[in-house]
């Protein structure tokens, strides 16, 4: 029984790898460890004041998480020895050592986080199985058919929707179906075994001049299954689609058998798609084993950059106008005041005087020259990608419709380092959970008309609720559009507080988020864009799909699990 | 059984609150005019005047605002609606839609308003004693403008009323609102222009049919709103009451302000009420002859003029009360279906559903309710409830006894009552009689209703005339029915039930209750606690006492029991006359008009002849409402034709609602009374 690879590089109670984290050095200064980002090993001079002065936090005030899991608190298992000779005999492997069973309890949601560092789940895995085939995936489904048995599918784990949770009052064994194990190709034609991780499968097409174009920010570590059980949606999918664009074919072992299309047709009237029962599952069907997905040729050129505007107002317009005229680069994103001063504060120290010389001299010019108030401008991110002709082209379309809404062109320094910030920003909830802060990401997906008053209302409502729930500092309360599509956008909402003072951080922070979401769908807003419904937000579901949408989705359930063998939960 | 059923889910949204009648906390008032009277008025025209503002403002000119509105993806649609409809260019609609705007907006100006802020100072010190107004409600008030956009809702008893509250904005340096005002304003010369420059802005009073007007009107009132340009303010009344009585609300212009927030285009709205009562009311005997149907003056200029005559007089105190100011979201909270709006793209009109209409609804009722809650009540409106029960003269000495134990009374059922300096009872009384020497004289120790020239002119002059002080008189005493109207209706119910039962008693006030509906404000649908109120009300000064069956009247009740119900005797008998005429009188089908004609004529032989004395039934306000209560339940049927509505009566069900009401026949079991 081998315990994978990558399980070894990550954090057992965090985010990401083991060696990439924020710290305070002994200076007191903000730095970035490890090698494995562009930020690594780069002290942040300006973090420790943003951190004080947008959340009153400071550095004497720190907790601390404990440093290593206590075997002896973790339940004991619920085993099922007949379950276990057949996987033997099988020659499936597993484990029920404690450590990998608590890894795969959770995903990336604020309170299972905390649950590591200061406590303990409830219920957890009783076995871990990695099936390394289709067959292997088959055989277990079968046999926790037999022995009447939980099982929960498991990918990456990045999940931030609760759906990995494991269901409290479930008294049957839980099988923890990692599928990370299923990776070797078939061929070269991106037929894919699910289990694949993320940066893995880009790296392997990448060797033959391929890539799907598929970039979640989760992408280091989630897998393609786990992208069609939620519905994902990729950084670039101006270009690439979202993952329901992307499948061509899915192989999804049911308890009721196998499920898949009997051909590969790029189109197919036959009724409604079965696709869509798969994506988005959640689990609550079975597992998805393996994936055709479409491929690209590697772009020859890719090109950031970035665009300043006056104020949000503007910058939303702008992008409404780029979505109507369809010339959306590769990705375009917003980001509000808040946001564009918190990636300031991650600036490096500048290496030389000449860079802060120019630094200086472009703030000079935007803000005195140009006359943009610092508290008010917010700046779009953007990444061009395809031939070079061509992505100039469409570089200079984009800037000709971003001067209309006097937006100033902003170099692809500051282009690149949005980008790159989305990787590491998940590592920086982990420095503030050190310091009482807490804090979590939520999105929506919303008609442009509603777009401003959404984020407003939202930011708003966030401010109000702290406010009424006692929390004594003023909340971080952020958005950025980070899609755009013909009828809407995708808004994405950073929030976080410091709790010093509150005696149930985490209970008041679930409140604050229900009404941020309820906030969300009073505003016309959806209850998900790309996160998934998981447990936390199932209590909306009805509103979001009506009865009988509802209805529907358990009368598929009812057929194709009746015994509940995926019985993680979600959804429904 | 269906009815309860409605009538319960309708509790289930607490917009309703009971009152707390022990602890009622009030703020305390301040007199502005004071320092007016000690300082240059031209020096306080022309102070610096920097009001604070919305916090989401984004400041621009009233013209451009007029662009706004124009652009506007709403009006744009409408205009090429109307377009499609009537094949007109949309550039002709345009051109029209232009015009109403121009016709419509304000036009904010800061001279304007230093011109008067220096008038009405001189005006105002002259005509009135004292103007009281709560400072607290001036801050909280100062707080919610910078906070969400702001709607002021004051009573409407006055055209002082608007003026009077610009004037204290401006006084406390807070932004003067946006003010709906209706059209005949703005064909007075110059005073128009005045109004409008100083934030008035004007609206017909009719519009329902005219689409683009509707379409205009609404879109600049919601852009002023949604900008934070300036609070809005209308009356929910819609017009002056006449009769004092708080009118019951209209909710065009509710629904219009309420709409951004719901369509979430706001994160808040708060909603202001304010209260403002005048010891003396300016139009007094203007509103007796209007409602005794002499027509109403056309507001002009020189009319305004000839109105100078009333400088020399003394009108007393004025109160302005401001209320909390209530934040719309939280009213809305676990009340309101938040897809109602998500399917449809908000620049569509759209009607609002039959949950958000009750919500508006609601939200109306409430706001008048807490309008009624802060008004103030001055010795003189309890000399007015006395007097009206003694005519025609009662003893001075036995009037400020009954004044003193009036007051007693009046502050057990939590009214709000401002006694002037802690004068002894005979003091404020008198000065009371001298303020309103114009209704009624104190002659050898006796207080009579004035009756000048009574005895020379023919009999109709003389019913004509007693009318007139009565009904001048009622409109004081009528404020003293806000408050008094759930315990007096408990009251008449037990009087007319004869016996004590507690199911048959509330019967009968829901009976009562159902039909005063356009009388009095009650909130929509919660007749059982409007019930449980009154009973609190009379429990609590030992009128009565409430057993699990029954009712009881004690001794000391009854002298509170047959004054409640001396004071709402007019409505209960005004009604059967009117049920009377209606039986005997009428076609099958009549016009407004004709109603109120013969029903004047009915009514004056009847008084002329000495066989009733009730002579408010001549007041056209209780005949409209008589017979909008009977449409409202169904016994009346009102059509639309050519030359407005017709109404027709079912006589039977009227027959048997008449015979309910004079206690001939029982009342219907009551419904689901769960008492």
């Amino acid at each position: 029984v081998s315990c994978p690879k990558m399980q070894e590089l990550l954090k057992w109670n965090g985010w990401g790898y083991n060696d990439s984290k924020f710290i305070f050095n002994k200076k007191g200064v903000a730095e970035f460890t490890g090698k494995r980002y562009r930020l690594g090993g780069l002290v942040l001079p300006l973090l420790k004041e943003w951190m004080e002065k947008t959340l009153g936090a400071s550095i004497e005030h720190k907790t601390t998480s404990r440093t290593s899991l206590n075997t002896s608190d973790v339940p004991p298992p619920i085993e099922n020895q007949e379950f276990l000779q057949d996987l033997r005999t099988a020659k499936i492997s597993y484990s029920q050592e404690a450590e990998d069973r608590v890894f795969r309890a959770h995903g990336h949601c604020l309170h299972e986080i905390l649950i590591l560092r200061e406590g303990m789940f409830k219920r957890i895995p009783d076995v871990i199985v990695w099936p390394v085939c289709h067959d292997d995936v088959a055989k277990i489904v079968e046999l926790a058919c037999k022995h009447n048995l939980c099982i929960i599918p498991y990918g990456g784990g990045t999940s931030v929707s609760s759906a990995l949770e494991c269901p409290a009052d479930e008294r049957r064994t839980i099988v923890s179906l990692d599928t990370s194990q299923m990776l070797y190709e078939k061929n070269l034609t991106a037929h894919v075994e699910a289990g694949i991780i993320g940066q893995d499968l880009e790296r392997q097409l990448g060797e033959s001049g391929y890539c799907t174009g598929h970039e979640p920010d989760s992408m280091e570590f989630s897998s393609l299954g786990g992208w069609v059980a939620t519905r994902a949606s990729g950084m670039k999918k101006n270009i690439y689609g979202n993952i329901e664009d992307l499948v061509v074919h899915i192989k999804m072992v049911t308890p009721r058998g196998v499920i898949e299309k009997g051909c590969q047709g790029p189109r197919m009237s036959t009724g409604p798609d079965i696709h869509n029962f798969i994506l988005g599952s959640e689990g609550i069907l079975g597992v998805v084993t393996e994936v055709t997905i479409k491929i690209r040729p590697i772009p020859e050129y890719q090109k950031y950059g970035s665009v300043v505007f006056l104020n949000f107002e503007q910058g939303v317009a702008c992008l409404r106008e780029i979505a109507k005229q369809r010339c959306a680069p590769a990705s375009i994103r917003l980001v509000d005041n808040t946001q564009f001063q918190f990636g300031h504060s991650l600036k490096p120290q500048v290496s030389s005087i000449f860079t802060s010389f120019l630094d200086g001299l472009k703030k000079f010019y935007i803000t005195k020259f140009k006359g943009f108030d610092p508290n008010q401008l917010c700046v779009a991110t953007l990444l061009f990608e395809g031939d070079r002709e061509k992505v100039l082209q469409h570089e200079k379309q984009v800037y000709d419709i971003a001067a209309k809404f006097s937006g100033l062109a902003a170099g692809e320094d500051n282009g690149q380092r949005g980008y790159m910030l989305t990787f590491v920003i998940a590592y920086l909830r982990d420095l503030g959970l050190d310091y009482y802060v807490i804090g979590e990401s939520f999105e929506t997906s919303v008609p442009w008309d509603r777009v401003l008053d959404l984020c407003r209302n939202v930011k708003e409502r966030i401010v109000k609720e702290c406010k009424e729930r006692g929390v004594q500092f003023a909340p971080l309360s952020t958005c950025r559009v980070t899609q755009t599509y013909d009828a809407g956008a995708c808004v994405y909402f950073y929030f976080a507080f410091n709790y010093r003072g509150i005696s149930d951080p985490i209970h008041v922070y679930e409140q604050i988020e229900i009404a941020a979401r309820d906030e969300i769908l009073a505003n016309g807003g959806s209850l998900s864009h790309h996160h998934g419904v998981g447990k936390l937000r199932k209590r909306w579901m009805k509103e979001s799909i009506s009865d009988v949408g509802l209805g529907m989705l358990k009368s598929v359930k009812e057929y194709v699990d009746p015994n509940n063998i995926f019985g993680n939960k979600n959804l429904l | 059984m269906a009815m309860a059923a409605a009538e319960s889910s309708r509790l289930g949204n607490l917009l309703y609150s009971q009152k707390d009648f022990t602890s009622k906390k009030r703020d305390e008032f301040e007199d502005i005019l004071e320092e007016r009277r000690q300082s240059s008025d031209l020096r306080y025209a022309m102070k610096c005047f920097t009001p604070v503002v919305y916090k989401g403002l984004s400041p621009c000119k009233p013209s451009a605002i007029k662009n706004i509105v124009l652009q506007s993806e709403q009006l744009q649609y409408v205009i090429k609606q109307l377009s499609k409809e009537t094949g007109e260019s949309p550039d002709i609609i345009q051109e029209e839609a232009s015009e109403i705007l121009d016709e419509m907006s304000h036009n904010l100006q800061l001279g304007a308003i230093r011109i008067f802020a220096f008038s009405l100072s001189k005006i105002f010190k002259r005509l009135f004693q004292r103007v009281r107004l709560n400072e607290e409600g001036i801050q909280r008030l100062q707080q919610a403008i910078q906070e969400h956009p702001v709607i002021l809702l004051p009573s409407h008893r006055s055209y002082i009323d608007f003026l009077m509250l610009s004037y204290l904005l401006y006084t406390y340096d807070l932004s003067l609102p946006a003010i709906a005002a209706g059209m005949d304003f703005m064909v007075m010369k110059m005073i128009g222009e005045l109004l409008r420059r100083s934030g008035a802005f004007f609206m017909r009073r009719t519009f329902s049919g005219n689409k683009l007007y509707w379409a205009v009107f609404a879109e600049y009132v919601k852009t002023i709103l949604k900008n934070g340009y300036a609070p809005i303010e209308f009356f929910l009344e819609g017009t002056r009451s006449r009769t004092a009585k708080t009118l019951t609300p209209k909710f065009g212009l509710l629904s219009i302000v309420m709409e951004p927030f719901l369509k979430r285009e706001v994160f808040d709205t708060y909603l202001v009420p304010i209260s403002i009562i005048y010891e003396r009311i300016l139009e007094e005997s203007l509103y007796a002859h209007e409602l005794l149907g002499v027509p109403k003056p056309k507001e002009t200029t020189s009319g305004l003029l000839k109105a100078r005559k009333i400088l020399s007089e003394d009108f007393g105190s004025i109160h302005v009360y401001f209320g909390q100011p209530v934040s719309l979201r939280t009213l809305s909270s676990e009340r309101i279906n938040r897809c109602t709006y998500n399917l449809i793209p908000r620049h569509l009109p759209q009607k609002p559903s039959e949950e958000i209409q009750d919500f508006i609804s609601d939200v109306a009722y409430k706001m008048e309710l807490l309008q009624i809650e802060n008004m103030v009540l001055s010795p003189w409106i309890l000399i007015a409830a006395i007097l009206l029960q003694n005519l025609p003269s009662i003893d001075f000495a036995l009037l400020a006894e009954k004044t003193l134990w009036l007051k007693d009374l009046t502050q057990a059922f939590g009214g709000f009552l401002e006694w002037p300096d802690n004068l002894c009872a005979k003091k404020a009384v008198r000065s009371s009689l001298a303020l309103h020497s114009n209704i009624v004289n104190l002659v050898n120790d006796q207080v009579v209703l004035n009756d000048q020239g009574m005895e020379a002119g023919t009999t109709e002059e003389v019913v004509f005339k007693r009318a007139l002080s009565i009904l001048m008189c009622g409109a004081y005493r009528n404020q003293l029915l806000n408050v008094f109207v759930r315990p007096s209706l408990v009251a008449v119910a037990l009087q007319m039930t004869h016996n004590f039962r507690k199911e048959e008693v509330y019967g009968c006030f829901a009976f009562l209750r159902g039909i005063f509906s356009d009388e009095f404000i009650f909130f929509p649908g919660i007749a059982l606690k409007d019930f449980e109120e009154g009973c609190f009300l009379l429990t609590k000064c030992d009128a009565i006492q409430v057993t699990a069956q029954e009712i009881l009247v004690t001794e000391k009740g009854s002298t509170i029991v047959s004054f409640l119900t001396a004071m709402f005797k007019p409505f209960v008998e005004g009604y059967q006359i009117i049920y009377r005429y209606l039986l005997k009188e009428t076609n099958e089908a009549f016009v407004e008009k004709q109603f109120l004609s013969g029903l004047g004529n009915f009514g004056f032989q009847l008084l002329a002849a000495g066989s009733s004395h009730c002579y408010e039934v001549l007041s056209s306000d209780m005949q409209k409402n008589a017979l909008a209560a009977l449409v409202r339940l169904g016994i009346a049927r009102k059509m639309k034709t050519n030359n407005g509505f017709t109404y027709a009566v079912s006589k039977e069900a009227l027959n048997k609602t008449a015979e309910m009401f004079e206690s001939r026949i029982p009342i219907r079991k009551p419904v689901a009374a769960r008492l």
